[in-house]
């Protein structure tokens, strides 16, 4: 089956996510006997395309007539692709802000089934099915997809990314999208070169345990040290002690990083819901009944403002040690 | 102003999931069910404060049997005017925005908004594939909204920061976290809501593009390490050489 791509770009630099999205396509690809294209749009450096090759796509289409965000638009650039690999394509998603706007549209568009938030790579043993996790990761499903065209949208850090050599063949189109009926004002990030919660490897999260948003500076410097992104629970996001897009749990996002520290966080199942994905979580905590515990693979019982302080410096002294 | 807020059912947020047939169908034994956080919290209320701020009606919407009355009353306690339940099964996200299109195309609503996902099924499909099949620009995981004549300002959440977004109604969201406050139903509201219509309309004729074909749980998680909070270079070493995480 032929595989088809949407590849996001930052900056002109295709984001991180997108490699999954590629090496993911590139393997069901071949597992399937097909190859991988990828499509994309805006003013991503030509290089930047080729080296798609690199994780397995063949070819490159791009679109530098869309430079604002449309999911509208995107949908029927993505539809035209896929229309053009024929009716037993796979299209691929990464399930970060732009696939969420942009997928649901194009499988509808498509009239094509979609699995959103995809966590392995599919089972293509007489039928279609994928995995993904449901009731906010308290479990998974697999679905099955019942159209010609399937459409995935990948969980970010649910696979690794493979990079070997290789060039894509890069190709300019420009179908007939439509006008655009959204007008992008502005585009405001957070600036900093802090590390992106929702991409993070490693996280480091605080919660009511820290009594104040005057304490987190140890937070933030044992994420800096560890080279993580800072998280919390919901309460300190709604009492505005951090900001909303730290917020992570059921009614926040949901990650899956390598390793998730929590301190002093109870780890109430809402909470839970929103990292129990992550391969590996540390908690610490005062209470030893905090039912974070159970969801642990490493705890520390002791005072926040004790500890902390000196896993800072042990992670300082076992950097040092490595180099 | 015409409002509609596409709700859904959702289980408490503190449901102890299990799975009977042969893990192939959620066990709703016991279950309570709520309306999904997203669409009550975010979308109906800010729905509700638009209609407050400029006049018009929110209509709240629902695909699903007579066991989703409870929650569709409990939204109406909290303040939209009136409720319509398309009786269809749901059981795939493009069957239910089928269903919804179908409703909504003749109905003329400025503004359709809903939750960016549902808290069981987590796809944040729905208001994007009704988006798709009305024709209408889609703004989704949008985290503020505001309304100047037939001009709405959004905030939308992406990668890192936030996107400003401008679009003429009609149009469709999906609402996040930061559009609205929670509000609790009051009993004046809550005995309002018993004599609010409540139109439940037949089904259309569509099928799902999707099944779920079995349900597991997570493995146990073995038992935590507890580490001396006088040693955190022990807990250093265990993810360095045990865990090989940093
Ligand atoms: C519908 C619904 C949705 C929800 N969604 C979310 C969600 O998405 N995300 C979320 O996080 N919550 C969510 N919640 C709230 C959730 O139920 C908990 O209330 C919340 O997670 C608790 O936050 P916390 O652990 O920071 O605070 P607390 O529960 O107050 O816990 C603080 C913890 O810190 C510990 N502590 C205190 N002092 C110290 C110290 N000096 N050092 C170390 N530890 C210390 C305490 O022992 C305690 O375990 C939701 C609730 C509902 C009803």
């Amino acid at each position: 089956m032929s595989v088809l791509v949407f590849a996001d770009s930052n900056d002109g630099k295709v984001v991180k996510s997108a490699f999954e999205a590629v090496t993911y396509g590139s393997k069901v690809a071949s597992s399937t006997g097909g190859h991988c294209e990828v499509v994309t749009y805006g003013n991503v450096d030509n290089d930047q395309l080729t080296a798609l090759g690199n994780y397995g796509a063949t070819k490159v289409s791009v679109d530098r007539s869309v430079s604002d965000f449309d999911p509208n638009r995107l949908a029927r650039l993505v539809g035209s692709q896929a229309e053009a690999l024929g009716s037993d394509t796979i299209v691929i998603f990464s399930h970060d802000y732009t696939g969420k706007s942009v997928a649901p549209m194009a499988a509808a568009h498509l009239k094509a089934g979609l699995v959103a938030g995809a966590i392995d790579y599919p089972n293509t043993d007489g039928g279609f099915t994928v995995k993904k996790a449901v009731f906010s990761g308290e479990a998974f499903a697999r679905f099955s997809i019942t159209t010609g065209i399937e459409v995935i949208s990948l969980l970010p850090n649910s696979i690794s990314v493979e990079k070997g050599d290789g060039a894509a063949e890069v190709a300019e189109i420009s179908p007939d999208l439509g006008d655009s009926r959204l007008r992008v004002k502005e585009v405001r990030t957070k600036g900093g070169d802090g590390i992106l919660l929702t991409e993070a490897e490693l996280v480091v999260s605080a919660g009511r345990g820290l009594k104040g948003p005057e304490n987190w500076g140890m937070i933030e410097e044992l994420a800096q040290e560890l080279g993580a992104a800072t998280a919390c629970s919901r309460p300190v996001s709604d009492i505005g002690w951090r900001p909303h897009h730290e917020h992570v749990g059921q009614t926040g996002i949901a990650i899956r990083p390598n390793l998730y520290i929590a301190v002093g966080i109870s780890g109430a199942i809402q909470h839970l819901a929103g990292v129990n994905g992550s391969k590996t979580i540390v908690v610490i905590n005062t209470d030893p009944e905090a039912p974070f515990f159970k969801a642990a693979d490493y705890g520390i019982v002791g005072d926040a403002f004790e500890v902390v302080p000196k896993l800072l410096s042990a992670v300082r002294n076992h950097k040092a040690a490595l180099n | 102003m015409k409002i509609l807020v596409l709700i859904s059912k959702a289980p408490d947020t503190t449901t102890k999931i299990s799975f009977t047939d042969g893990d192939t169908k959620f066990n709703d034994q016991g279950v309570q069910f709520v309306v999904n956080p997203y669409d009550e919290w975010y979308a109906l209320v800010r729905a509700l404060e638009l209609k407050e701020a400029n006049g018009g009606s929110v209509t709240i919407l629902t695909v699903g049997d007579a066991t989703n009355d409870p929650v569709i009353r409990k939204a109406l306690a909290i303040g939209a005017d009136g409720a319509v339940r398309i009786d269809a099964q749901p059981d795939d996200a493009y069957q239910v925005a089928y269903q919804i299109a179908e409703y909504a195309k003749d109905q003329n609503y400025d503004l359709i908004l809903g939750g960016k996902e549902t808290i069981d099924y987590n796809g944040g499909q729905v208001p994007g594939m009704v988006a798709s099949l009305l024709n209408l620009p889609f703004v989704s995981n949008a985290s503020k909204l505001d309304m100047s004549g037939n001009t709405a300002t959004m905030e939308r959440d992406i990668q890192g920061g936030v996107e400003l977004v401008e679009v003429d109604t009609p149009f469709v969201l999906s609402a996040a976290k930061g559009m609205a406050e929670q509000r609790i139903p009051n009993m004046r509201g809550i005995m309002a809501a018993r004599s609010k219509p409540l139109q439940v309309v037949p089904a259309a004729a569509v099928d799902g593009l999707t099944s779920v074909s079995s349900y597991e749980l997570p493995p146990a998680k073995a038992e935590v390490r507890i580490v001396d909070a006088d040693n955190p270079e022990e807990l250093i070493d265990l993810l360095h050489n045990e865990a090989k995480m940093i």
